[in-house]
């Protein structure tokens, strides 16, 4: 499978470019029905999301949660499997981060934020081990079990913060967490927060599991050939378990950022599909946590840049959703974007 | 306790949970279609969404609800069209194209919508199919009130329920048909083509989805709104693998994930949480594909992209 | 005689060998024509041509002398060919006369016509003597049936040639017996059967010309009437390729491994091992001769902790280990050379040195504080066994999958052998290896065995079995019909027992040790 690929090339690096530079070459077609010019949109686009230190921290903001769905899904991909679930995982975490953040009143600190952060990664791991230990052991496809239990994520969701933890204003939402609960800003007035540093170590620690460890050994044998790792001696059910365990608690740490870093608080149905644009990020970095963190800043980078041309021309910011769904069918197709690139060189 | 069983299973909540389960069983006959095949179709909650705007558009431009169907009918085809070229002919992943399907149609009917109407949220208000008194049948008691004054899609729906039975397991296309979403190889070796049978097969697939959305927005509602699909392409996936992938047992599973939907406000009522409710579908679904209710098995060569040597 | 079928000069290459090296073959109508040769030799490819599955480089068919193109397996169906695969073509959910009438169906008006689909199948099936109910799903029916299941498809639709790949390796003697019944049968009635085998016994019995491949190429074609056993086997075989292993005779000292009243069932539930006892001493090679798919699989798989055994022990120094898991067998000394390399035996997209120690990766010294990898370690592991066991290329980063067949089977090898383990597995070790490959392997086999490894070897080949063990067991629908020393056995007398032959009808020889 193309999606196993264990490091970057340079011939690795060119279907998502190409892929990226199509895509947008598409969207100009959109913008150009709503009667704006594509070089116009994007270069608002652009500097919008780069063209400021200030832009750069709402762009590395609006990435932060992507790396974690995006590695989320790498991760789960690595060892077979399609974790299409890191929605439902991530709302799961970001309720049982947001209930222990509201819950302790004078923890110290150093207790409250840790111990917020794990639940949460605690509540996610264990979410994404249904489907799991359902593929291991029973062999159901995981991807109809995700799909299935990210609904069950959101009515489980809906209920706890309209009925038990609903905050004191109106709207369906919690209170706020308490400040010892909360992830630093790290650039105000943007919500650029602590979230990113825990990005970095996570990208980190999988890259170390997935190649500097005997763990990671496994679960790759497992993606690639399971016959042959089980023959190897490798559980390919444990490994299974183990993969989406921690692909949940990744997956869940977006949500875990948006609660502690972003909104300060659950808010019903917040996740702008954080979970499904993971499956965008994870593709185009090609399943590597590297490639995870460049294409997480890619979609971040469209996200902010949307939002501020929407504000500032014609273009509606959902552009940028269309422009998502491009990439992720394009870098899939790589053999009609290698076709493609062949086909211009001989004309 | 006879009063407190009438005052959820009744024929009011029956008819509603008729019309809850319209545009599931439209779109789970067009999962079958997909995945008898061999081709998953996880982006039928996008072509629903396409369908749901399109019909909306083209009503509003035709003045005519029927017309605004046929349009729904075309765009699915074409949402269709575009995930078999993906994943028959370019082998992307097809899960991964139906992702893309998905987030593709949330983008794009929000696009249009402000770009047409420039509105946020809700479209303007359209033309509806209106619905219609059967004669006689809506004289039957009980059976009258629940199915005697119904939307024509709804007549609609329970057809083509017969019509796709008929198709996959007495005529020579649906035989066919399975045998491809099995075995494509074996298929393949007495000549039948593997590709142009799941391109047609998710094209259907796409413009039965279609059908679906237009259903809430032109005939349910008249108007349309971000989201409204709201996860029902997915509810229907689960219809149909609750189903097992048959016809019958999509509209059986439609029917009764339905009648969730219609007795949720009731059951809050006595104090049930509606979420719970809402949970129900999806939960039953994992419980019956993990075999605890009669194992239900996909087609065998689902997911694999065809290769021909 | 005319020709009703000639193919000229058909060449096809597959990245790295050539698998049809300018064939011309000739198939007269009427006759049963037997393409025989070894695994790997070009017989499936050649016919996957003709039916339309593979194109040809160049070369040309000729059908009743014309020129025809098949593109296609209906371009194939429509000139009158029909294909038995080796590995059926039949839709399991679909019942015998859906999968007979498919793509053919009588039909109203597009409804199928089950009735009328229902009685031509008997009917047919009655006319040809293949008994079947067609209203019976495929799933529920054995092999041997399903077997006929195909035969049928092809009569349905008028076949005039069928070619049967290799029908007779997943059949037992009496189904094949009853098969060759059933070719008669159609040869009779004028049907032109191109028959594909590896084995020279059912040519001889069946065919009335017979074709050998070897490598790619055609040996020659025979009257059937006209040449025997042995020249066949020469010309399947090539006389250079006679294999004998230079061995001293072997020392056996204490039993290694016992294994007692062993039984296994594969994963569908039927029973493939019944009540197998046997001991694999120090020092000396124990043969497993059998046709395939008796059960040796599910064997070695529950020796090695892959499958568990429905009863039976497996001791190892006369501790059991049947309930251990597979690392756990492994770390006991046990070493085992998968049948199938590609499934089984190595990650193919893994490099070299990742490879090298698939199943020793979580110990000394290639992991450190029980989680990270020691690079250091696994890399000098990799240098080591590259260079002591030739594999080539030397890049220990490359990713298996672009090595040859012989130097990934190496691959293997070392880090099976390497381990010095007692008790050694080999089940189809050379399988699809050139000869240089071969003895290379055979020779390491034969070092384990001097070096007081006891080894059990399984293999198709007799061949094989014959130049290596010193005592060959003979396995039979899941039993050890016999255990011989390999003094007193021959080819074909492993031959006449391998498919059923009783035991004590065999003439002239004696009767060797037996299982207990």
């Amino acid at each position: 499978m193309e999606l196993q690929q264990s490091s970057y090339s340079s011939r690795d690096l060119l279907v998502p470019v190409v892929s990226v530079i199509l895509a947008l070459l598409a969207g100009s077609v959109f913008i150009l029905i709503v009667g704006e010019n594509p070089v116009a949109a994007y270069r608002v686009l652009f500097v919008e999301s780069f063209g400021s230190v200030r832009n750069i921290a709402t762009t590395l903001q609006r990435a932060t949660p992507l790396m974690f769905t995006g590695m989320a899904v790498a991760f789960a991909f690595r060892c077979g499997m399609f974790n299409i679930g890191a929605e439902g995982q991530l709302y799961v975490g970001a309720i049982v981060a947001a209930i222990v953040g509201v819950s302790f009143a004078n923890l110290p600190r150093l207790i409250h934020l840790p111990l917020a952060v794990l639940a949460g990664m605690a509540a996610g791991g264990v979410w994404a081990l249904v489907p799991g230990i359902l593929k291991a052991k029973l062999g159901v496809h995981e991807v109809i079990n995700t799909i299935m239990m990210n609904f069950v994520a959101y009515y489980l969701t809906d209920y706890l913060v309209t009925g038990p933890f609903h905050g004191g204003r109106w709207a369906p939402e919690t209170d706020r967490v308490f400040p010892t609960a909360a992830l630093a800003r790290i650039f105000p007035p943007t919500r650029l927060n602590s979230g990113i540093l825990l990005a970095l170590v996570a990208i980190g620690v999988v890259y170390v599991i997935l190649w500097k460890t005997r763990t990671g050994y496994e679960i790759r044998a497992v993606g690639l050939n399971p016959t042959a790792a089980e023959y190897g001696g490798i559980s390919v059910s444990r490994n299974m378990i183990l993969a989406m365990g921690i692909s949940g608690a990744l997956a869940s740490l977006a949500g875990v950022e948006q609660v502690l870093g972003v909104h300060g608080r659950f808010i019903q149905r917040f996740s702008p599909e954080l979970g499904f644009v993971g499956i965008a990020v994870a593709l185009l970095g090609k399943n590597h946590p590297v490639g995870v963190f460049f294409a997480a800043i890619l979609f971040g980078a469209l996200r902010t840049g949307g939002a501020a041309m929407d504000r500032l021309t014609d273009v509606p910011r959902e552009l940028v959703v269309i422009i998502q769904a491009m990439i992720i069918m394009l870098v899939a197709a790589d053999e009609l974007t290698r076709g493609l690139l062949r086909r211009r060189r001989t004309v | 306790m006879w009063a407190y069983i009438t005052y959820f299973v009744n024929a009011t909540v029956l008819a509603a949970a008729l019309r809850m389960a319209t545009p599931l069983i439209f779109t789970s006959m067009g999962g079958i279609f997909s995945e008898r095949s061999g081709v998953i179709n996880i982006g039928l909650e996008g072509m629903m969404l396409t369908g749901a705007f399109m019909g909306m558009l083209v009503t509003y431009y035709s003045g005519t609800p029927w017309v605004g169907l046929l349009g729904a009918l075309a765009s699915g085809a074409v949402m269709g069209l575009i995930h078999a070229v993906a994943s028959v002919r370019y082998k992307v992943d097809q899960v991964v194209s139906g992702t893309a399907i998905n987030i593709f149609a949330v983008g794009f009917t929000v696009f249009m919508l402000r770009t047409v109407f420039d509105v946020a949220g809700t479209s303007p208000a359209v033309p509806r199919i209106q619905s219609i008194t059967l004669p006689l049948i809506s004289r039957i008691p009980v059976v009258g009130e629940i199915i005697g004054n119904q939307n024509p899609m709804v007549y609609m729906a329970l057809a083509l329920v017969v019509l796709v039975h008929v198709f996959l397991f007495r005529t020579v296309w649906g035989l066919r048909l399975r045998a491809v979403g099995e075995h494509p190889k074996a298929a393949d070796t007495v000549g039948i083509n593997v590709f142009q049978t799941r391109y047609i097969a998710v094209i259907a697939s796409g413009a039965l989805a279609g059908l679906g959305g237009a259903y809430l927005s032109i005939a349910h509602l008249s108007r349309f709104g971000d989201g409204m699909t709201a996860g029902r392409g997915f509810i229907s996936l689960a219809a149909m693998i609750f189903g097992k992938w048959t016809p019958f047992g999509a509209l059986g599973a439609s029917i009764l994930f339905g009648f969730a939907d219609a007795v949720q406000m009731r059951l809050q009522e006595v104090g049930i949480p509606r979420h719970f409710v809402q949970m129900g579908p999806y939960i039953l679904t994992m419980i019956a594909l993990a075999g605890f209710i009669g194992r239900a098995t996909p087609p065998k060569a689902i997911g694999k992209p065809y290769e021909k040597e | 005689m005319e020709h009703i079928l000639e193919m000229k000069n058909i060449t096809k290459r597959f990245p790295g060998v050539v698998a049809n090296d300018a064939i011309t073959l000739g198939i007269r109508k009427g006759e049963i024509h037997s393409l025989v040769g070894e695994n790997g030799s070009g017989k499936s490819t050649l016919m996957s041509i003709l039916y339309g599955l593979y194109h040809a480089d160049s070369g040309e068919i000729l059908f009743k002398g014309k020129k025809v193109e098949i593109g296609d397996s209906r371009a194939a169906i429509d000139l009158g060919l029909g294909m038995v695969f080796q590995h059926f073509m039949l839709v399991d959910t679909l019942t015998v006369a859906e999968n007979v009438i498919l793509r053919a169906e009588p039909a109203r008006y597009r409804f199928v016509d089950y009735r009328q689909a229902q009685n031509t199948v008997k009917k047919l099936a009655s006319d040809y003597g293949l008994r079947v109910d067609p209203r019976a799903r495929i799933s529920d029916i054995s092999v041997g049936q399903q077997q006929r299941v195909e035969i049928l498809k092809a009569l349905y639709r008028h076949a005039q040639i069928l070619i049967l790949d290799e029908p007779t390796a997943v059949l037992t003697p009496q189904e094949t017996e009853e098969l060759f019944q059933v070719m008669r049968n159609l040869k009779q009635q004028g049907t032109t059967i191109v028959f594909i085998t590896h084995k020279i016994k059912e040519v001889l019995a069946i065919s009335d010309r017979v074709s050998v491949l070897r490598r790619g190429k055609l040996m020659g074609t025979r009257n059937t009437a006209e040449t025997n056993h042995r020249e066949l086997a020469e010309m399947v075989v090539g006389r250079e390729v006679l294999l004998r292993v230079e061995k001293k005779p072997s020392e056996p000292r204490e039993t290694v491994a016992s294994i007692a009243g062993l039984t296994v069932k594969d994963r569908r539930g039927t029973t493939m091992v019944k009540d197998v006892s046997l001991e694999v001493r120090s020092g000396e090679v124990l043969g497993i001769a059998g046709v395939e798919g008796n059960g040796q699989q599910q064997l070695v798989e529950a020796i090695t902790g892959l499958i568990k055994p429905e009863a039976g022990k497996v001791m190892l120094h006369g501790q059991p280990i049947q309930k251990l898991s597979p690392m756990n067998i492994k770390k006991r000394g046990v070493s085992y050379i998968p049948e199938d390399r590609h499934k089984r035996g190595l990650i193919l997209d893994y490099n070299v040195a990742d490879n090298l120690i698939l199943g020793l990766h979580t110990q000394h010294p290639f992991v450190e504080r029980y989680l990270f990898r020691n690079e250091k370690q696994i890399d000098e592991h990799a240098r080591r066994l590259v260079a002591d066991y030739d594999i080539r290329p030397t890049d220990i980063r490359q990713i298996v999958r672009t090595f040859s067949g012989g130097n990934q089977q190496k691959v293997v090898v070392a880090r099976e052998f390497s381990r010095k383990p007692q008790f050694l597995i080999c089940s189809q070790p050379t399988r699809g290896l050139d000869i240089g490959a071969i003895e290379f392997i055979h020779q390491e086999i034969i070092r384990q065995r001097d070096q007081g490894t006891a080894v059990l070897l399984v293999s198709a080949e007799l061949d094989e079995i014959l130049s290596l063990s010193d005592r060959i067991a003979v396995m039979y629908e899941g039993r050890i019909v016999t255990v011989l020393p390999a003094a007193e056995s021959d080819e074909r007398r492993l031959g006449y027992l391998m498919l059923g032959g009783d035991l004590h009808r065999t003439e002239g020889v004696e009767i060797g040790t037996s299982a207990e």
